[in-house]
């Protein structure tokens, strides 16, 4: 749908007010195919707002998005379509408790996109080896740790072959200790070439992963810059007092 | 543990202990004699009359023998009863297979179709070489079941539809839900019996008549749906909202995503309110007898009506009471072990 030159995802002058609360002002961003961007910044400046609004689970009020040559509006059936095409990552893994792993991995191929189940388990089977926990197929999330639901979780989101993932501070809720796994398991996606954009604090996966630093205070994208520069010579007084709050430490 | 200490680490274990234990032994003791020697032993058996129960001076069971039919089959033609005996086993027979989760496949839908028509074949003969049997005629424990079982099964997915419109983002359809359900739960069942029966026919065109027995399902339907949709709504309240956002961001529909995440967590959260409502539906059936329906209840006092046999009317009472108990414990006791079933695994 995209030629390689146009961006797979774009928002231009987006806008959105909860109530009468403004969070998002004039966000406007462009992500290439196999772009890896990560997105940072304070807590409560719309980084989450942003990320939810490419998939519809925000609805924006003002200016564009489009996302693989699709403009998101209200027409349902091409925000299905859109969402078939993003793979989201929640903090809170959300997976769904009353399915084993496998049958999380395979509902949305069989239902959403018609896939045989023999080959949606196949294809699940091949992606619980990727995030390396084959052996808990069987098994239902509530019997996993929090480092390998996440990782079933992207597994998830990878199931329907999607263009572009998307990831909602995927490790703030790991213990410390587990955070490693699932860094892995994104640094691999970003290696085969996999277009993201993530919201992390993890700076040491953001320098070693990202073509893009994004840094967003109170609403706005403030600073857009590769990593090198983002962190060695930031060009904003407001990224450099937050790189020093969160590196300082 | 042998017996003797048994008994002492659990009815002698502490001085209170041992003397509630003596006083229940002793109300025990004032109780179980007397009842036994008036249930069993000065109790009348078998075939016979009122006089051979005064005789006798216990239990009339004998009441039993000679009433039953009256009792379970109401004022049905007497030599058809086979028929609704027959209705009976065929709902039990369902209730028995949906009960068991393996079957829990779409062809369910469709044996329940099946079932329901051979029962109203059965019921209503006037095909296949049966007599017909007017449903003012229809009695007893079928028509208890009849109106109990289809009005929880219409009653259910209905309910569904009323707490998923009361949380619905749409405010015609949210209003709608809303004015229903507290509509209905702001009135007596009894006069909603009533209206179904006395002032809904006003309302069709002359000529039209619609069937009692399906009016009052009508009503015990639109009445036990209101009360299960609040069951229900609890449960989706219970639903982290993560759960709908993931459904939503892994493109499934709206109804794809009720019916595969949503309702199967917070139906399971629910089950003990539901069955709940649905033992209550089921005892309800027996208000049906003000709009002059004859349910196992109202045949009971049918039965006792012959004023021979009206001092007897505790066996009579017990007797229903009994089979109104059987289908409720059963309820009770599969719920239980249906909440057991589904935890399995998860969590
Ligand atoms: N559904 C909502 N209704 C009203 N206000 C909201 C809602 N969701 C978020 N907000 C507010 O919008 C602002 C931005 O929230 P958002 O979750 O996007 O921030 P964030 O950058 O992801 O923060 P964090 O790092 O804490 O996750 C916050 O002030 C939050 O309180
Ligand atoms: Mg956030």
């Amino acid at each position: 749908m995209t030629s390689p030159s146009q961006p797979i995802i774009e928002l231009r002058d987006v806008n959105k007010w909860f109530g009468a609360f403004h969070v998002l002002k004039d966000v406007t961003l462009e992500v290439a195919k196999g772009e890896r961007v990560v997105v940072c910044g304070p807590s409560g400046s719309g980084k989450s707002t942003m990320i939810r609004c490419i998939n519809r689970l925000e609805e924006h009020q003002g200016g564009r998005i489009v996302v693989d040559g699709v403009e998101l509006a209200d027409d349902v059936k091409a925000i299905e379509a859109v969402r078939r095409r993003v793979g989201m990552v929640f903090q809170s893994f959300n997976l769904f408790p009353h399915l084993t792993v496998l049958e999380n991995l395979t509902l949305a191929p069989v239902r959403v996109a018609g896939v045989a189940p023999k080959d949606a388990e196949a294809t699940a089977m091949a992606l619980l080896e990727r995030v390396r926990i084959p052996e808990q197929a069987g098994k239902f999330p509530g019997q996993l740790s929090g480092g390998q639901q996440q990782r079933v979780a992207i597994a998830r989101a990878l199931c329907l072959k999607p263009a572009v993932m998307l990831f909602d501070e995927p490790t703030s809720a790991l213990d410390p200790e587990m955070v490693g796994e699932v860094l892995d398991v994104m640094s691999g996606l970003a290696a085969e070439g996999m277009t993201m954009i993530c919201v992390t604090h993890e700076m040491g996966f953001a320098r070693a992963v990202a073509d893009t630093m994004v840094f967003m205070d109170e609403g706005r994208i403030v600073e857009v810059a590769p990593p090198a520069q983002f962190f060695d010579h930031p060009a904003n007084e407001r990224t450099k007092r937050f790189l020093g709050k969160i590196i300082g430490h | 543990m042998n017996p003797s200490s048994w008994i002492k680490a659990n009815l002698f274990n502490s001085p209170v202990n041992s003397l509630l234990t003596v006083l229940a032994l002793a109300l025990l003791g004032q109780v179980v004699p007397p009842l036994v020697d008036w249930a069993v032993v000065r109790a009348s058996w078998g075939p016979g009359d009122p006089e051979t129960c005064r005789r006798a001076g216990g239990a009339c069971w004998t009441l039993l023998t000679e009433k039953h039919r009256l009792m379970l089959f109401g004022v049905y033609p007497y030599d058809q009863h086979w028929r609704p005996l027959l209705a009976m086993a065929l709902f039990v027979a369902l209730l028995a297979v949906s009960a068991n989760r393996r079957f829990w496949r779409p062809w369910l839908g469709g044996a329940w179709l099946l079932t329901v028509v051979v029962i109203g074949i059965l019921m209503w003969g006037g095909v296949l070489g049966l007599v017909p049997v007017e449903t003012s005629q229809w009695g007893g424990l079928p028509l208890t079941l009849v109106i109990a079982v289809l009005a929880i099964a219409m009653a259910f997915p209905f309910s569904i539809l009323l707490a998923l419109g009361r949380r619905s983002e749409l405010p015609a359809i949210k209003a709608l839900s809303v004015g229903y359900i507290e509509l209905v739960r702001g009135v007596p069942l009894v006069s909603v019996l009533f209206m179904a029966s006395v002032m809904f026919p006003l309302f069709l065109p002359e000529g039209i008549t619609i069937d009692k027995v399906l009016r009052a399902l009508v009503g015990m339907t639109l009445f036990t749906a209101a009360y299960l949709a609040e069951a229900v709504r609890g449960g989706l309240q219970a639903i982290p909202k993560g759960q709908f956002e993931a459904a939503d961001a892994l493109g499934l529909s709206y109804w794809q995503g009720m019916r595969l995440i949503v309702l199967p967590q917070a139906l399971r959260l629910v089950i003990p309110p539901i069955v709940n409502q649905f033992i209550t539906c089921f005892k309800d059936t027996s208000l049906v007898t003000i709009v002059g329906l004859y349910d196992l209840l109202a045949a009971t006092k049918a039965a006792l009506n012959d004023p021979g046999w009206r001092p007897f009317f505790v066996e009579g009472y017990l007797a229903a009471a009994a089979v109104y108990f059987c289908f409720c414990f059963f309820m009770s006791r599969y719920s239980q072990w249906l909440e057991r079933e589904l935890a399995k695994g998860t969590r």
